[in-house]
């Protein structure tokens, strides 16, 4: 009996994808079209991790008290770096020239003066919020796109969110099936020895084996010698290492039969000190950012036509820069959209002001848009989710965050 | 066999870092006494200090960094000046570094790890050689000259490799296992910079074990009086607003360090502070710092408190008002933080969490509060408690080994004490785990939901692969059942290991199976 079961799996790994039961989301693979026009949107959500300072990326050049507040760090219109003007008022960080052409394509988005309804300024509770969905901190069973995926009608069911990095975001993790990818190369287990373990766990631990089966697959369709870093990098920063995620998650979705859906994260924006003005810390992350984005709109080719990436980060930082040239926790900031879907060459703000008076607690920049509604604004234009299902299981309790419209294509 | 081979399994596992090959008896010894096996670790309390030839003090430590700084400036100068025309090679600012050799290390992993693991060289026998199964002749593997590490990397290794080589000789790793959740509870990260790569196993040995059975305020003040936690969080940068330096050099307050004592130290999040006490204890503690390489505050890298950087005057912290008293008013609030209800609720919880489950029992939470709140936060009754509980023997062993639980383990199983640390580091950023690095100041996730995930699942079948196939050769697989689980392994295990093809393939099925996975 048993040795039946497992000359059946032996036969090839994708044999096993598509008998097992827990892999049904790869069984009946997508024809994920949009109904209406035939098209076949693609979704990315970046987390920045650490809290991104919002005014000095998309900076408020306009607003007479930036360059006060923001102090040594502020972006300015002329200089050897200056912003690169997006508008008569905000002006982009000189390290991200890849979003400003997609920018003046309008193909990318600002949203600004955004927050999450999370109002504490604890990382981690903020990315719990974030990410989960929910109105405050603590549930951290599932994420908003985990939900998202399993609210989309059967028959038009994605193959699996994709998870990139070594462990699962909370923003895709729940019910719906997910699968994970990290850009590293090792010498790899065979087949053999492999299945033998996949039934080992499927009689004694159900949860391993569900995450091995699913670790296996992506592998070989991430795998190839694009990923290796190109232009002489040499996998030499971070940087390039940004890029190089963004490339991988690009190839395995830009397949026919590859998820349509995506989560990533990247860390360290919490630019205490020495955050840096047009070049330094910042800065240099930002580059990163840039990059990826290019990798993500360069790799998925044709159907970056139909694709939004979704940068957002858990909170911003004060409005005035510490005593040490960097920014403490704050409340509002920015979420960047970037996709051939996007309606962009927009920066959309209720601008609150810099005036002390108009400063949330004094200290930063006052939320005037629910990060919510931009997120659903998307999900609704991209997948058609309806309103109620967006308030009610994507977004718990979040009514009131009415989605925004217009911002997909 | 033993009567009771899966309280065996819960005292090696659970609390410890699992069973040690060779002819080490660790199962039947836990099996006859399991509580016993693991409280006697506690017993000795001299046994939690790390002290190896070669590891020196965080101030020895960063005088060797500035000089290495200053080398590679002149270096550099030298170069300019020799050869003018030629462009000087791009040097990343200090905090990037990091990254670009973690990096490196991922990328080149793919083509070193099985060439490291075959180097694995004999054990160093001389430390225990009992236990330890003597390796067959391993040849010299002749290897191009790699590049010379610098002294930071060397110091790094150097304290990794002790860090290792403890955790794989120690009996069960109890104490070891207490000293990676409290310098994960308080961590650093290597990332930050030269002087944290450094500073890393220094801190841990000098701020955390010294503690580890002993009380938390003494450990909360060692912590964040260690040059690394100020360089980590910016304190180091933070002048009162009217200090004289403050006003002097018109920089001011840095509250990086003040909100993690508070959320992440102590309170925690929801544990009844605010804004104001953030900024206010930001305050308190501006001039906690460290001497710099000029030695003006006293010796280069060691512990100062900088009266021109302290905002003067009382500040009013959690409803209690301190008075001006320099260094005296920090460490005055401190002590409070640490006794206050808050803080034993908080350690109470995330220590269940680790060692128990995911979903800590609420009875044995509330009764280590207990015991924390009585004994003014005695870490060792804490322990105590805890193996004394009923419900760590109860519940079930459903917590993933974290990617350090399972390197640790796989190399006492197969009983090799690392002669070099970099098989095991590269594992390690493989997995997600980088040694000493966490993204953030909340340190690793400790939930299974984190350490189970397809991609680390998937990377820890090749690296078990890869280690079957350096090693299955001279091991009885079946054997190893006996060292790691005996009777209370399953009957789908055992059968899995027989059946394998190899045993190179058992080698690497055993490493996998959920008794050597789940803790």
């Amino acid at each position: 009996m048993l040795d039946c079961v497992e000359n059946r799996l032996l036969t090839s790994r994708r044999g096993l994808l598509l008998g097992g039961a827990s892999f049904a989301a790869w069984a009946y693979l997508p024809k994920f079209a949009r109904a209406a026009d035939g098209r076949d949107p693609r979704l990315i959500v970046v987390i920045l991790r650490g809290a991104l300072d919002g005014l000095a990326t998309v900076a408020p050049v306009g607003d007479p008290d930036y360059a006060g507040l923001h102090g040594s760090i502020a972006l300015a219109t002329s200089g050897a770096h200056p912003a690169i003007m997006l508008d008569p008022f905000f002006g982009l960080h000189p390290a991200m020239p890849e979003f400003a052409r997609m920018y003046r394509d309008m193909h990318a988005a600002v949203i600004h003066a955004v927050a999450t309804p999370y109002r504490e300024r604890s990382h981690f509770d903020g990315q719990d919020v974030l990410e989960s969905g929910y109105a405050g901190p603590g549930r951290v069973q599932s994420g908003w796109l985990n939900r998202a995926l399993e609210a989309l009608p059967r028959g038009e069911r994605v193959s699996s969110g994709l998870a990139v990095g070594p462990t699962t975001p909370l923003v895709l993790r729940g019910n719906a099936p997910t699968v994970g990818w990290a850009p590293v190369a090792l010498p790899q287990a065979d087949d053999d020895t492999a299945m033998r373990l996949v039934d080992l766990y499927r009689h004694r631990d159900p949860a391993l084996a569900s995450a091995l089966s699913q670790g296996l697959q992506l592998e070989k369709a991430a795998s190839g010698d694009d990923m290796k870093p190109k232009g002489g990098i040499n996998g030499g920063n971070a940087v390039a290492q940004m890029r190089q995620v963004a490339r991988g998650a690009a190839k395995l979705m830009v397949a026919d039969d590859g998820p349509r859906i995506a989560a990533l994260a990247f860390d360290g924006w919490d630019t205490h000190a020495n955050e840096g003005g047009p070049v330094g810390r910042l800065a240099f992350l930002l580059g990163g950012l840039d990059g990826a984005l290019a990798e993500f709109e360069s790799g998925l080719g044709g159907r970056w036509r139909d694709t939004v990436v979704v940068v957002a980060t858990e909170f911003g930082r004060t409005a005035r820069i510490n005593g040490t040239d960097g920014t403490d926790h704050g409340t509002g900031t920015i979420a960047l959209l970037a996709g051939g879907a996007v309606k962009g060459g927009r920066v959309i703000s209720d601008w609150p002001g810099l005036k002390l008076a108009n400063l949330y607690e004094a200290r930063d920049l006052k939320p005037t848009t629910d990060l919510r509604s931009v997120i659903k604004g998307v999900l609704q234009g991209q997948f058609g989710l309806s309103d109620r299902v967006l308030a009610e299981t994507v977004f718990p309790d979040s009514a009131a965050a009415r989605p925004m419209k217009g911002l997909v294509v | 066999m033993a009567r009771d081979s899966h309280a065996a399994l819960v005292a090696l596992n659970r609390f410890g870092f699992g069973a040690r090959g060779g002819a080490s008896g660790d199962l039947v010894n836990a099996a006859s006494d399991p509580r016993g096996f693991v409280k006697a670790e506690l017993a000795r309390p001299s046994g939690v200090l790390l002290e190896a030839p070669g590891l020196q003090s965080t101030p020895q430590l960063a005088q060797a960094v500035f000089a290495y700084q200053d080398q590679v400036k002149q270096a550099r100068e030298a170069a300019k000046t020799a050869a003018p025309a030629e462009a000087p090679m791009p040097q990343a600012p200090a905090d990037q570094k990091p990254a670009v050799r973690r990096n490196l290390s991922l990328n080149a992993a793919a083509t070193e790890i099985a060439g490291q693991m075959a180097e694995a060289k004999p054990a160093d026998n001389a430390a225990k050689p009992e236990i330890m199964q003597p390796n067959t002749a391993a040849p010299p593997a002749a290897k191009p000259a790699p590049q010379p590490l610098n002294v930071i990397q060397k110091t790094f290794r150097a304290e990794a490799l002790a860090r290792l080589q403890r955790a794989t000789l120690v009996e069960c790793g109890f104490t070891e296992r207490l000293v990676v959740f409290w310098s994960n509870h308080f961590c650093i990260s290597a990332t930050k910079g030269e002087l944290a790569r450094m500073w890393a196993g220094a801190f841990e040995r000098e701020a955390i074990r010294p503690h580890v059975l002993g009380r938390f305020a003494d450990m909360l003040k060692a912590v964040e009086q260690h040059p690394a936690m100020l360089f980590f969080l910016d304190n180091q940068q933070s002048l009162g607003p009217d200090s004289r330096a403050g006003q002097n050099r018109k920089r001011g307050l840095n509250e990086n360090l003040a909100r993690e004592i508070m959320e992440l130290h102590t309170l925690g999040v929801g544990g009844g502070y605010t804004q104001e006490d953030v900024t206010s204890l930001a305050r308190i503690i501006t001039g906690w710092t460290f001497a710099g390489r000029q030695g003006q505050l006293g010796t280069p890298g060691s512990f100062v408190f900088n009266s021109n950087a302290h905002q003067p005057g009382p500040q009013v912290l959690l409803g209690k008002t301190y008075e001006a008293a320099g260094l005296g008013q920090g460490e005055a609030a401190l002590a409070d933080i640490a006794r206050h209800p808050s803080t034993a609720k908080f350690i109470a919880t995330k220590f269940v969490r680790h060692f128990v489950a995911d979903d800590p029992p609420q009875a044995l939470v509330a009764r280590l509060r207990d015991v924390f709140v009585k004994t003014d936060g005695d870490l060792k009754a804490m322990a105590v408690a805890l193996v004394d509980s009923d419900e760590a023997w109860k519940a079930p062993l459903t917590k993933m080994r974290s990617p350090y639980d399972f390197v640790i383990a796989s190399g006492r199983l197969l009983a090799r004490v690392p002669e070099d640390p970099g098989a095991y580091l590269n594992n390690l950023n493989l997995l997600g785990q980088p040694l000493w690095s966490p993204a953030g100041p909340n340190g690793f996730p400790d939930t299974s939901v984190a350490w189970a995930a397809p991609e680390g699942i998937k990377l820890r079948l090749d690296i078990a692969a890869q280690m079957g196939a350096r090693l299955g050769n001279n091991i009885d697989p079946l054997d190893l059942l006996e060292f790691a689980a005996a009777d209370a392994a399953s009957v789908e295990t055992r059968r899995t290991i027989e059946r394998a093809e190899s045993r190179q393939q058992a080698l690497a099925l055993l490493l996998m199976s959920p008794e050597m996975q789940r803790r």
